[in-house]
């Protein structure tokens, strides 16, 4: 076998916190992480949030990022310790030899200075090319990247480009010095799921042409699944399996591997359409004060009490709009919505309090949707004071009756948000819309900031909850796995339109028009070449090309 | 819990001033306006200080200038918090005309130096106490509603703001349980820096003679009166200098102690 181009050996990370009123102390994050990169390979570093993948990615660049250190162990890049390499020969590697691609290239590209500049800059630095050379290489790499107009992109300033355009132009970057080994950091997770496919495939086939080897670190085993040759599943710092990509995903032996590679398998039987409808939406056209573009266009749609509507889309789609308008913040321009047999007013200001009551809502974001200022007792017992007049006692076993219901327990009343996880605090969150005892929920993306498995446990909650207290949901998302979990019926959304409404079973069986076709087929899939069928085989290009 | 060297050094400093302030016709030597000795006595064991420009304990007058400088400025910061950041909150909370109203007519008071504003309103208003209290607090406070406003603003974009609006939350509700805890931080630290700005301005106003009237002491009137003996080598008008200096520093080493305990999201038990 030949020498590795990236050796990590027994790598230990450590990290210094705060707690307030103790002493600083020093944490491990990664405990000694092992694995091999030969030249022109791509291995997929997959876990979940604080599974330090990322950490381990830009630790292959002997860098740690805010307050985190790398205490221990060895990485050999092209034959040379560089954890034990001075400064000066860490900069000769950064930039030339290994470069990074990061999440968020709208965050990442100074919005001051033209696409080239920026693309070429470390090329040039180094020493590896002169400007000219840099540039053609850089158009070169463009038109490879599947960018439009590759010779006049570069002159563009970011906020010129779309999403995935820039994300391709920051694979330019990290490919332009020529380098052994690119990092991708969650490259394609702020993009929507049909852009994304044709970013991950611009991305698979620039490292198959440049023969580059890459660590592709992502959350999403469906994703890693098209673009790697290894996988290296991490959790808590510490490795769990390590293998080739086809046995990883068809054969996983650890139990934690088999719950990532079987998420999303929750089976719901689709309900029947029922005589009464608790929510109808009629021709409803939306516009933002002053703009004269409408997001809404004559919106139709109806749900049943205790069912399920998803609403799809990209973002853009008007979806959240749509939402927007059901709970009065932005009155329609046009058409009206019909709740459990009553006319809504289109402000919220003018509803009574029982409607506002009855129709309740859930954030995206559990962070910025809970008050960090008051305990989960506060949040949860506000919704059974301010409707039920509940005080003392009867609302404390309110409270407790809530929390058991979102399998949380006891001991949690007095915890501030700031003391619980992610999924915590969503479940919080649908405590307190539970505790208003409503006839709707309306669920904007709720699972999109999660875990794939956290996610999956908020789904099963949400779907138990339905049965229990007969609420029907209308779940906003972008992800057409939870639509298959938990819908009843579904509405397609594509600029400000529905271009597609009914039952479960209906839309997602064939003819497909076109878009629900691209949608569709955009979801990864976790099965070896699903990314070149699904190429091969659609009928429309994605938008933000 | 333990108290940071800084914030206790701090407690102790601002603890002796209002101490000093509240206790000062029990503390001090000699009465406010009596005349005890000859004119800039040098520190002796009969007067700490040494004597002022008409021969009165320098040292009497420091705290009896104190209690006044103190009461003032205190009356003034809590009336322009008070006023300030309700008026701020209001507007933030409110949108729309509310706020393009108030937000407006802020800038226009804003616009005018404070001190020429409160020159001119002192020469045709008489010379009080509560005047000099009101005309500051409502000076102050359009500072006190820029920081609120601007604080509240991003805070009411939040979707626990909108989750309690959906409720149909009243805006009493919003402002005080919502907002207000979560906007406290920056104005802490702004009320440590408001007070000493506070000192200082009822100290300049006694020195332009327009604040504290005769025979009444304050900081500000003991560097007037006793200006002229700085030309002599007399340290009796840099006194309420130090005075300042170090009430100052100890008042921001306590907010800033206070700041730590309130930025805290897990109710401060780590």
């Amino acid at each position: 076998m030949t020498e590795p181009l990236l050796k990590v050996r027994g790598l230990k990370i450590g990290a210094t916190i705060y707690p307030q009123g103790e002493r600083p102390r020093e944490i491990e994050i990664v405990h000694g992480v092992d694995f091999d990169l030969a030249p022109g390979k791509v291995l997929g570093l997959i876990g979940e949030s604080g599974a330090g993948k990322s950490t381990i990615g830009l630790a292959s660049m002997a860098y740690g990022r805010g307050g985190v250190e790398i205490t221990g162990g060895e990485v050999w890049v092209n034959g040379r310790d560089i954890l034990k390499s001075g400064l000066k020969d860490v900069r000769s590697l950064r930039g030339a030899e290994v470069t990074y691609v990061s999440q968020s290239a709208a965050a990442s590209f100074n919005p001051a200075k033209q696409i080239m500049e920026q693309v070429t800059e470390a090329a040039i630095f180094q020493g590896k090319f002169s400007r000219s050379k840099a540039e053609e290489r850089a158009v070169a790499l463009f038109r490879k990247l599947g960018l439009p107009d590759p010779e006049n992109i570069g002159a563009r300033y970011p906020h010129q480009v779309s999403g995935g355009q820039l994300q391709r132009c920051m694979t330019a970057l990290a490919l332009c010095p020529e380098p052994d080994l690119v990092v991708f950091d969650e490259p394609t997770t702020a993009l929507d799921v049909t852009t994304q496919i044709d970013v991950l495939k611009a991305i698979k086939d620039a490292i198959k042409d440049t023969g580059v080897a890459a660590l592709y670190i992502t959350h999403d085993l469906a994703v890693v699944a098209q673009v790697s040759d290894h996988i290296m599943v991490l959790q808590q710092g510490a490795t769990v399996e390590y293998g080739t990509t086809d046995q990883i995903i068809n054969h996983p032996r650890e139990p934690y591997t088999k719950a990532l590679v079987s998420v999303r398998s929750i089976q719901h039987e689709e309900k029947q359409p029922t005589d009464t409808p608790i929510l109808r939406v009629e021709g409803v056209t939306a516009r933002y004060k002053g703009t004269s573009f409408d997001v809404l266009k004559d919106i139709n749609v109806e749900m049943y009490a205790g069912q399920t509507l998803a609403v799809v889309g990209e973002s853009g789609s008007g979806k959240s709009t749509l939402a927007r308008v059901i709970t009065g913040l932005l009155p329609p321009s046009a058409g009206k919505i019909n709740f459990d047999g009553r006319t809504l007013t289109p402000d919220l200001a003018t509803r009574p309090l029982n409607d506002l009551r009855e129709l309740q809502m859930i954030y995206q974001m559990a962070d910025t949707a809970m008050n960090p200022r008051q305990t989960v007792g506060t949040i949860i017992g506000r919704p059974l004071e301010f409707y039920f007049g509940l005080k003392g006692a009867e609302k404390q076993k309110r409270i407790q009756e809530l929390l058991d219901e979102i399998e949380l327990g006891k001991g949690f009343q007095d915890r501030y948000p700031a003391e619980l996880s992610g999924g915590q605090k969503q479940r919080v969150c649908i405590a307190r819309a539970l505790a208003a005892k409503p006839k709707l929920i309306i669920c904007d993306e709720v699972t999109s900031a999660l875990d794939p498995l956290v996610a999956d446990g908020i789904l099963k909650l949400l779907l138990n909850l339905q049965k229990i207290e007969d609420v029907a949901y209308l779940f906003i998302t972008h992800d057409l796995a939870t639509v298959r979990a938990i819908a009843d019926s579904i509405a397609v959304m594509y600029q400000g339109s529905v271009v597609r409404y009914g039952s479960k079973s209906k839309v997602l069986s064939p003819p497909f028009d076109d878009y629900t076709d691209l949608l569709l087929s955009s979801v990864p899939e976790m099965k070896l070449g699903w990314l070149e069928d699904v190429i091969a085989n659609r009928k429309m290009a994605s938008a933000g090309n | 819990m333990r108290i940071p060297l800084g914030a206790l050094l701090g407690l102790f400093f601002t603890a002796l001033f209002f101490a000093m302030a509240i206790f000062a016709s029990w503390i001090a030597p000699y009465g406010m306006a009596e005349v005890v000795g000859d004119v800039w006595e040098p520190p002796s064991d009969k007067f700490m200080l040494g004597t002022d420009s008409i021969g009165r304990d320098l040292l009497s007058r420091m705290i009896y200038g104190g209690q006044t400088t103190i009461f003032i400025a205190t009356a003034a910061t809590v009336l322009s918090f008070t006023l300030g950041s309700v008026l701020g909150f209001f507007a933030a909370v409110s949108g729309g005309w509310v706020d393009q109203s108030l937000s407006r007519f802020v800038d226009l008071i804003m616009s005018i130096p404070s001190l020429i504003f409160a020159l001119v309103v002192l020469s045709v208003m008489p010379t009080t106490v509560p005047i000099l209290i009101l005309l500051m607090g409502l000076l102050d406070s359009t500072r006190v509603y820029r920081l609120a406003r601007a604080v509240a603003v991003d805070i009411t974009v939040m979707d626990y703001v909108e989750a309690a609006r959906l409720r149909g939350e009243k805006i009493v509700w919003i402002i005080f349980r919502e907002t207000l805890p979560n906007a406290l931080s920056p104005l802490v630290a702004e009320m440590g820096l408001r007070f000493i700005f506070a000192v200082l301005f009822v100290s300049t106003l006694s020195f332009l003679g327009l604040g504290v009237q005769p025979p009444q002491a304050d900081w500000g009137g003991i560097v007037k009166e006793n200006k002229e003996g700085i030309n002599y080598g007399i340290q009796a008008a840099l006194y309420p200098a130090y005075a300042i200096a170090t009430l100052c520093i100890s008042i921001n080493l306590v907010a800033d102690w206070v700041l730590n305990r309130t930025t805290s999201l897990k109710g401060g038990r780590g």
